[in-house]
């Protein structure tokens, strides 16, 4: 499986991820499924909005461009080209770097872990490794061939 | 490549039917906690109460756990009450519910902090309630949080969620309702200091009137 391929699943994950805890921060699903984490602390805590919307919509733009970019560069005409992929490893490098500071404020300053946060976390990285490891990896297509 | 759109549309289809089932399977707040009951039966009891029984004067508070003067008083007059006149032993503090019927999950908070008075954490989890005070602001069914809260106030959390599905205190809450509509109590939080209605005129009391009036009792007793 290509790099792209394996962020675009990740991210299709990832979002369904983040979009259920959106939908539970408008109120729909009642409940969260959290089985004896912190997961309605963590939501129902000030730091569950930024700038007056719910933090899990963040997640669902984010993860909603990783799997656009990635889906785009599969297509035959960016297949070969760096593009995407740097576009990947920027969105994941702010995507790793924001899902780390909510699990900060999860663990030292709300003191409860949120499971569904938690695998986001965990999907957002795992996509930044992918995407970091595909950027500085040598172009594995063949270079242009120049006729003497 | 064909393979790979298959398997993602497949992942898409499985990944729709887990968030359709996580969205419909979530308990409600069940209704024997959340509404009054048809029968109200008094079964003795007047509230928790923290302080000296030897204490000479009582303060009885009427409180509705979602309202957010309650949640205020609670959580910055409350902790010099403590410190200056209950700890001290002048005073007694009565805790009585008063849930406002516009609140949508006032009864419900009372009714988990009756279940947690049950195993003898009423106080416990009244802080958690007050201290946390934006699941009242949220709208959401705060079913989770209370047991999360119930949890961190040292309860049994099997015997909470038992006593809360059976709405075991749903009679006791709604008979110390009507004993304030008696004593005229219109809103929350409303105080009686040795039986007498405390009143501040628009503001909330503050620690500062509590012992003002404590230790002009205290004079006139001596």
């Amino acid at each position: 499986m290509r790099p792209r391929q394996t962020i675009a699943v990740l991210a299709l994950i990832g979002w369904f991820v983040a979009l259920y805890l959106g939908l539970h921060a408008l109120g729909i699903g009642g409940e969260l499924k959290c089985g004896t984490g912190g997961c309605d602390t963590v939501q129902t805590s000030r730091w569950a909005e930024l700038l007056g919307v719910p933090v899990a919509f963040y997640g669902v733009a984010g993860y909603a461009a990783i799997l656009a970019v990635a889906l785009v560069g599969l297509q035959p005409v960016w297949l070969g080209r760096r593009g995407p992929t740097l576009l990947l490893a920027a969105l994941a490098t702010g995507g790793v770097l924001f899902s780390g500071w909510l699990t900060y404020l999860e663990l030292f300053v709300i003191n409860a872990i949120c499971r569904w946060c938690v695998t986001s976390a965990v999907i957002m990285a795992l996509i930044w490794i992918t995407a970091t490891f595909a950027a500085f990896r040598r172009p594995s297509f063949p270079a242009p061939r120049t006729d003497p | 490549m064909k393979r790979f759109y298959v398997m993602l549309g497949v992942l898409t289809l499985a990944l729709v039917a887990m968030l359709v089932y996580l969205l419909q399977t979530n308990p409600s707040a069940p209704r024997a906690a959340t509404e009054a009951p048809t029968t109200v039966l008094d079964d003795g009891f007047r509230g928790y109460t923290v302080g000296s029984d030897n204490a000479p004067i009582e303060v009885t508070e009427y409180s509705d756990f979602e309202c957010p003067y309650c949640a205020n008083f609670a959580t910055v007059q409350m902790p010099t009450i403590r410190q200056q006149l209950i700890v001290t032993g002048k005073v007694r503090w009565r805790y009585r519910d008063f849930p406002i019927p516009s609140h949508r999950y006032g009864r419900y908070a009372a009714h988990a902090a009756q279940c947690a008075g049950e195993q003898g954490k009423f106080w416990e989890m009244h802080d958690q309630l007050f201290f946390n005070h934006s699941w009242a602001q949220t709208g959401k069914n705060p079913t989770g949080l209370f047991r999360e809260f119930a949890k961190a106030a040292g309860v049994d959390v099997a015997r909470y969620d038992a006593c809360m599905a059976a709405g075991r205190f749903a009679s006791r809450i709604e008979f110390s309702r009507q004993e304030g509509l008696q004593r005229n109590v219109n809103g929350t939080p409303t105080f009686f200091v040795n039986g007498t209605e405390l009143r501040t005129g628009p503001r909330l009391p503050a620690s500062d009137d509590f012992k003002r009036l404590v230790d002009s009792l205290a004079a006139r007793r001596k």
